[in-house]
Formats: C-alpha cells, structure tokens, sequence
C-alpha cells in the first residue's frame, strides 16, 4: 500500500478544500487510510499518521480511534515517535479515557531515562493529563528530579509538581523539603516555577501558609525576605539581554513574585511590613511607556490593596489607578475601572476623587469600559454628589445599549432610594426612567413606585398630572402604563379639579381620562397585566367621578365576556359590584391607605454594613398581622357571595402578583390593611418578585453541610433566639442562619424587631421575619433567616438589637453573639 | 488560570488550539467560531478585554490572525497581553518571520 501522504501535504489537500462539505471528504477519506494503516501495525509511518490524526482533532472531527496507536509511540524507542506520541497523549487523552492508566508505566520508565529531553516530555505530560491514581504513583519520581542539578529538568519537574499537589492535595507535604533549596536558583526559569509552585501550596493549603510566614531559624531562609531580594536584583540589575522585555528584565518573574507576595501578606502584619518598601519602589521606578510596565503597576496595585499596607502606600496606589484612568489606551483603563471598582468599598474617599474621569468613561465607545464605568458610578454615588450623579447616569441610559439599560435603570432606582434629597426630585427621576427605559424596567419596580408614590402625600396631583401627560402621547411602555393607570385610579378626581401646586393644572375632563385608559384596554401593546391594571383603574375612578358612571358601567360590562380569563374575572365581579352590591361600592373603592415600606432586600440586594459600631438600620418591617386580613378577606368575600364570585386568592397565578395583590387590596380598601401589599396573600401563593426570589433561593441550600450545630444567641427576660445554621456546597462562603425566637413569659411580646450588624468584613441580608408577634408560654416562634457572606473566612461575630413591646411597655436590648461555632465560617 | 489559548484566523479556521481544561469536542467548534465572532466585531481602538459567560478573553490581533486566550478571574489581564506578545515574538525568532502558513504547517512543533 503506498506510504501515507505527509501532514504538509494533508495541510494543503484541505486548504484547497472551498466548502465545509468537500473538506468533511477529504477528512473522511484519509481517516480511513489512516484506520487501514494502524491496523497494519505499521511502524515506520504511525507518527506520520498520528500527526494527521492530531490535526483534525484540532479542527474538531473525532480521533478517538488514535489513542492505542499514541500509546504505542510512547513505548518505541525513537525520540521523534515519543514527542508526537506524548503529544497526542496530552491532546486526546484525558482523565474520562481508561486508556490513560497504561501509560503510567511508560511515563515512568522515562522519567530515569538518560536523556534529559525525554524526561522532560514525560514530566509535561504527567504534569498536562495526569489523573490522580497516576500522580499518586509517580510523585516520588517527580520529587526526586526536582533535587536534581539540570535546570531544565527543575522546572518541568517544579511545574509538574504544582499539577500533582492539585490533583492530589495530599501529597504536599511531600515536596515541602525540595522548595527550600528552589529560590536560591539563578536560572529565571527555575525561579518563575517555583514561585508558581510556592503560590499554589500557599493557596490550597492555610497550614503551608502560616509554615512559609514564620520566622524561622536562619534569617536568610525566610521566604518574604528571599522573595524581596530576588525582586530586588530584577529592578535594579541592568540590561540583561537574556530577560529583557522591552526594557524590563523578566517582567512575568516580576508579576508573579509580586502575586506570591500579596498572597503571603494578605491579613498579616508581619509579612505586609517587610514588604512596604519594596512595593514602594516597584511602584516608582518602573517604567509607564509601555504596556510592561503598566501590567507591573497593575499586579502592584493590586497586591497593596490586598495586603495590610500603610496609608501612604494605598494613597499611592490610587494614585496610580487615576493616573491609568487619564492614559489613552483602552486596555488600561479597562484595568483601572477594574480596580477601582475592587477598592471602592474600603477607600472610597480616594475614589471619589477621580468621580469626574469615570463619568467621563460613561461616554466611551467600549462596551466593557462602559459596564464598569456605570458599576463604579454607582457605587460612588453619595448623598453630596447625587443630583450630579444622577443626571449624568440618565443620560447615559438614554444612549446606551440595550443590554445595559435593565441593570442601569435598577442602579438608578436603588440610588435614588438612597440618597433622594427630595421627593419631587425623586418622583422626577423615576418618571424619566420610566420614560426613556420603561421596557426595560424590572417587574418589581413597579409595586415600589406605586408604593414610593402613596407615601408622598403632598405629590398626588402633581404625580398624577405627570404620569398622565406621559401616557397621552404614547402608551407602549408596560410599566409606566401600569404606574400610570393606577395612579389615575386612585387619585383621578385630583386630576380631573385641576388641582396642583407644583406644576400648571392642565384641564382634563373625566371623559378624557377615560378615553386613555379605554385606549389601554383597546390597544394590542398592552400586556395582560396592563389591561388589569387599567380595568381596575376604570372601575376606580366610579366612585371618584360623578358624571360618566354609566360609561364605566357599560365599558366593565363589556369586558365581562373577553377572552382572556383574568380580565373577564375582574369584570364579573365587579359588574356583581355594580348591580347586586352598589352599597357597598364606595366603601370598598375607597382610598387605599398609606402602604408602609416594604423591604427591598432581594436575592441580588447585599446591605452593608460600616463596622462593629452601629447597628446597620436594616428596614425590616414588622409584617403585619398578615394573617389576620386574610382571614377577614375570606369573610369578605363569603359575604359577597360564594356562587358568581369566584375568590380570588386560590386562582391568582404567581406570574401577576402585583395585579393579584393590588386587586385583592382593592375590594378590602377599608379593612385598614397595616401591612404591605405583600401581606394579605402572605402565606399561600401571590407573594411579590422580591420576597418570591428570596424563597425560590432557598433551594440553593438544600445541599446542608452535615450538621453544624446550633446555638442559642440571647436569652434573658424570657426571650430566647436560637441560630441554626446552615451551609450551601455551591457556595462555601456564604453561611445562612435562621434564627427562632420564642416567649416564656406568660405575655405575649408584640412589634418584634430583629436586626444585626457584622464586621466589615462580611456582608449581611436580612429577609422577611415570619411575623412579629412572639405568642406567651413558647406557644410559637418567629423565624427569620439571615444570609452571611464571608469571602475571608473569618471568625463570625455578630451584634444584635431587639425591640418589642411586652408589658405594655417598650424594650430594647443589645447584645453580641460570639459562640458561632467553627463549622459556621470555615 | 489560563483555560485555552487559541490561535484563529478572520474565517473562523482554527489554527492552534490548545485547551486546559476538558472541554467536549463538538462545544470547542462553537465556542471558538462565537469567540472569534466576539473578536472580530471590536474595532480597533476598542480595550483588548471582554467578558463573556463566566470568565474573560484576552485578545490580539496579528495581521489576519488572532490569537485569543482564555482566563479567570484571578489572573492578571496585562500579564496575559504581554504573553501572547512573547509568545508571538518567540514564534517569530523561531521561524524567522512567521506568518500564518508557517503556524498552519508546523502545528506540533508550536505545541511543544
């Protein structure tokens, strides 16, 4: 059979290829003669054949037929076969194949072998794919090149040794002797693989750490000391041509000593110290002209950040990242935006200093500039600069692309909320969002608003005026529809006297008002939602118009056989409010009361907390006797009669909450609901996004770190609250705690508020209370879950303050919980 | 981490690849044509960094080709440009003026 063509010619052969399909042939055809050649067992030609075989792996048809034939190239005994062997192995084999297992005892018997380059294609080989029953056996081998004298050997071996230790953790400890010799190399290359292999015992390893940070006997064999020589030597050392990168020598050793260092420094005092001046002079004496240099600066600033360094050095740190901002390379700026955001939690007065450069990137062209311009924006935000702040960001959410529009426009809420100097002002920004964005809005904007909106008491009529301005010209924005038209409900009769001192009254008449909110239920944009929203609004407005009743009356009576259910439901019922209840009408369509303020926290929604000093003001709420207006709801509707309506609570689906919650409000209006809109379907179905989103996270933590044990937190004058806590798996930083709160005495304690602070370096969330109210003689308990993030695995600490009523009287009481136990954080 | 480095030309055809981690072979076909999709709708002044799902690409061009890396989130961006710009650098030394053809040909000898 003629000799298999060589990889160049099957190269060229598939270049002349012109479509996908013609090159799938030729591919077809010469695996098929590459099949009937390895079945030959034909030995002076299967590296030729593998390398071909190797090529359309690359190009991504499947080779798996090629594995034996790599082993045997392993096996023989020419160089050129074990390279394209050792390489196929690395590309087509890994863990999954059982194949691998038979290479182990080549690999060994080339470890010994006399030639230094075979030993280093089965070091790279071992140190690509090797499996962990694979490394386990060869470690010693490894171990035993990495005392030898040939530096090339070092640190192939060095780096195999770092895939060894993270395969097998275990065997640490094995080649802990070796590294104490490693850093006295001159070689640059034995030098950069061991640092990577110090930095990957100090990270997997907390005990490895510690080891390398004491003092140990002789001065000279500290590691923080040897590391700062050797960077050293790299600055000040001339031109060496060997190493030199556009003018620094060995610009990776650098970044990668200066990695090594922030992880030895990081919470360390001792370490962080002796570092000082050597970050210092890095920081000054390299060269800005070039990206080398920048990524040095870059590696620089990052490991003062992390380590406990002075002051000074932070402020020279920042320094250096504004410096970045003003350079005219992207990349650079990209890196410093990235930086910026890290340390803005910790240094934020510096920060602000350059606020005016990161506006500016607002308006760059770059999509990733952009995106950490708006987060760092966001989070510079403060109650000085936010009137500034805020207009730069709308403008940007007017130009900017869609994808960031949904994430700028909660920024903007959030900020808002925060740091609003005025209602008015606030109510302005929300409408401009709404305005330019309102498609991108999230659904659970829309019961904020509407409850930001009843709060503000003054506003009604100028709120109203606004919103129904807006909607006149263009009524395809869901949420701002929706906001709309239930604003125009409640408060239409403020609309229609012309009433409003901020703005000039505009004159509307009642039939106008109906028109648009007719056009709403007409038009095809609406959602199902929205046409709700307007329907309800309709029936509203019957009360608090005098003259166009019978219009309303005739346009619910309509609805009453639309085809979808949900709008047909509403219009039955309240088409029954019209004929058989009209007495009752203006009592149930009445003005809704003050909502009280319901807590944002979300799944996404991280509070935080400014030290161990003052508790953080979390705004849980008491939820409201939730229970209790649920039932009377149930009453309510027996009342109205059973047969023709419907209840609404078991039918409302999960997907209209706020319309589900807003209606239900509705027809209880005079029940004199305390709570948010969240409470009266509280326990069964139509819960809110946000608190929806709290729950459906709960899943997550099904997978319980096997019993940590509990502690019980406080307990004095008859109140006990016991932490349970549990672990997730996906995510081992983040503790949830649930806390039970339960009453001895024989009084109930009423208005229960539960809140905590932790120490700066967590971050807590704290969702909804079960109730507020913890019944006498521990007849019930309060829940509450509280999540704790703990990036650093530190010890947990946490201060608590409790308010309630007891007695009669109020009491408040502070206390701080340290008997976390070890599980809980690690 | 590193997780691949790639080397694609302007139509898509791989060149050089090399992966860190296991990636199934019909889902290393996509993810190279939508990375060089990503690559190719940048403009030239535009920052060499871009996210896309969980981890970030460090990209550069050379004439027609492009050589893409792949990296998480504790790597230094600016370490991994001035990687690529050795590496190539060295493929030039070695080839004397390499240029595309030369890394089509020589697939193993790079690998090594």
């Amino acid at each position: 059979m003629p000799a298999p063509i060589r990889l160049r010619e099957l190269i060229r052969t598939i270049r002349t290829a012109r479509t996908q399909a013609e090159e799938r042939e030729m591919i077809q055809k010469e695996c098929a003669a590459i099949r009937s050649s390895f079945r030959e067992e034909d030995n002076t030609y299967r590296c030729r054949n593998v390398a071909k075989l190797l090529y359309m792996h690359m190009l991504g048809y499947p080779a798996h037929f090629g594995q034996l034939e790599c082993l045997k190239l392993i096996a023989s005994q020419k160089f050129t076969d074990k390279r394209i062997g050792y390489l196929g192995a690395m590309l087509l084999l890994d863990e999954r194949q059982d194949v691998h297992l038979l290479m182990t005892n080549c690999i060994k018997n080339d470890l010994n072998h006399s030639t230094q380059y075979v030993q280093g294609l089965a070091l790279c080989t071992l140190g690509c794919m090797g499996s962990s029953e694979m490394c386990r056996d060869l470690a010693g081998e490894v171990e035993k090149l990495l005392k030898t004298s040939n530096s090339y050997l070092r640190k192939k071996a060095a780096l195999c040794a770092v895939h060894v230790i993270r395969k097998v953790p275990e065997l640490m400890e094995m080649f802990l002797p070796a590294t104490k010799n490693l850093l006295n190399e001159k070689n640059h290359g034995v030098l950069h693989t061991s640092v990577v292999l110090l930095t990957e015992m100090c990270e997997r390893s907390p005990d490895m750490l510690a080891h390398f940070r004491k003092v140990r006997q002789l001065p000279s064999s500290q590691l923080v000391p040897q590391l700062v020589r050797i960077l050293k030597n790299l600055i000040m050392s001339g031109y060496s041509p060997e190493h030199d990168v556009s003018g620094i020598s060995d610009p990776f050793l650098q970044v990668r000593i200066l990695r090594l260092l922030r992880i030895l420094g990081r919470n360390d005092d001792d370490s962080s110290e002796a570092m000082n001046d050597i970050l210092a002079q890095v920081a000054t004496n390299t060269e800005t002209s070039k990206n080398v240099g920048n990524a040095i600066l870059y590696e620089t600033v990052l490991t003062i950040m992390d380590i406990k360094s002075e002051s000074g050095l932070r402020v020279l740190a920042i320094n250096i990242l504004g410096r970045f901002l003003l350079n005219n390379d992207k990349n650079i700026r990209y890196v410093a935006l990235t930086s910026l955001l890290k340390t803005v939690q910790t240094d934020h007065n510096a920060v602000q200093r350059h606020r005016s450069t990161i506006v500016d990137c607002l308006k760059d062209l770059d999509v990733s500039i952009k995106r950490r311009a708006m987060e760092l924006s966001f989070a510079l935000v403060n109650g000085n600069n936010v009137r500034g702040m805020m207009k730069e960001l709308l403008y940007f959410l007017d130009s900017c692309e869609p994808e960031f529009k949904a994430d700028c426009a909660s920024g903007i809420f959030l900020a808002a909320e925060k740091y609003a100097p005025s209602k008015r002002w606030h109510i302005d920004t929300i409408m401009r969002v709404l305005t330019t964005a309102g498609s991108y809005v999230r659904d659970d904007a829309v019961p904020n608003l509407i409850q930001l909106i009843t709060n503000s008491m003054e506003m009604h009529a100028y709120t109203v005026q606004r919103l129904y301005k807006a909607i006149l010209g263009d009524y395809s924005q869901q949420p701002l529809v929706q906001v709309a038209s239930w604003c125009i409900g409640e408060y239409g009769d403020l609309l229609v006297s012309g009433q409003c001192e901020e703005e000039e009254p505009i004159q509307v008449t009642e039939d106008e008002v109906l028109d648009i909110l007719e056009s709403v239920l007409i038009s095809n944009m609406s959602a199902s939602v929205t046409r709700g929203y307007a329907l309800t609004a309709i029936m509203k407005l019957s009360t608090r118009f005098t003259c166009t009743v019978n219009r309303i009356k005739k346009v619910v009576s309509i609805y009453g056989s639309s085809i979808d259910v949900e709008l047909q439901q509403r219009a039955v019922e309240y088409n029954a409010l019209f004929k058989k209840y009209d007495h009752m009408r203006p009592a149930l369509l009445e003005r809704m009361p003050v909502m009280e303020k319901v807590t944002t926290n979300g799944p996404t929604e991280i509070v935080q907390t400014n030290g161990e000093t003052e508790p953080a003001v979390l705004e849980t709420k008491p939820p409201p006797s939730g229970l209790q207006p649920a039932n009377q709801a149930n009453d309510l509707l027996d009342l109205l009669g059973g047969s023709d309506i419907t209840p609404v609570i078991p039918t409302a689906p999960t997907s209209k909450p706020a319309s589900a919650g807003g209606e239900l409000l509705d027809l209880l209006g005079d029940l004199n609901l305390t709570g948010s809109p969240v409470s009266a379907p509280a326990t069964q179905i139509a819960q809110p996004p946000f608190l929806l989103d709290g729950l459906a996270s709960q899943p997550l933590f099904n997978d319980v770190a096997a019993g940590i044990p509990s502690i019980t937190a406080y307990n004095k004058n008859g109140l006990k609250i016991d932490f349970t806590f549990e672990r997730s798996n996906t995510n081992p930083s983040v503790t949830v705690i649930t806390i039970q709160a339960s009453n001895s005495t024989e009084l109930d304690m009423t208005d229960f508020v539960f809140q905590a602070a932790v120490p700066k370096t967590f971050q807590l969330q704290l969702l909804s209370p079960s109730s507020s109210v913890i019944p006498a003689f521990n007849s019930g308990t309060i829940t509450q879950v509280i999540k704790v993030l703990n990036p650093q695995k530190q010890q947990l600490r946490m201060r608590i303050k409790l308010t309630y009523n007891h007695k009669g009287s109020a009491m408040q009481d502070l206390a701080e919980v340290n008997n976390f136990p070890p599980q809980s954080w690690q | 981490m590193i997780k691949f480095f790639l080397m694609v030309n302007k139509q898509g055809q791989t060149r050089l690849s090399r992966y860190y981690e296991h990636v199934e072979i019909n889902k290393r076909t996509m993810l190279e044509a939508e990375v060089i999709k990503n690559c190719l709708s940048r403009s030239k002044d535009q920052c060499s960094f871009i996210e896309y799902k969980d981890f970030k690409l460090v990209y550069r061009q050379y004439a027609a080709l492009f050589v893409v890396v792949g990296i998480d989130q504790t790597e230094n961006e600016m370490a991994v440009y001035e990687l690529i710009h050795n590496f190539v650098e060295v493929l030039d030394k070695y080839f004397s003026r390499v240029s595309e053809l030369d890394v089509s040909f020589s697939v193993s000898e790079i690998h090594l």
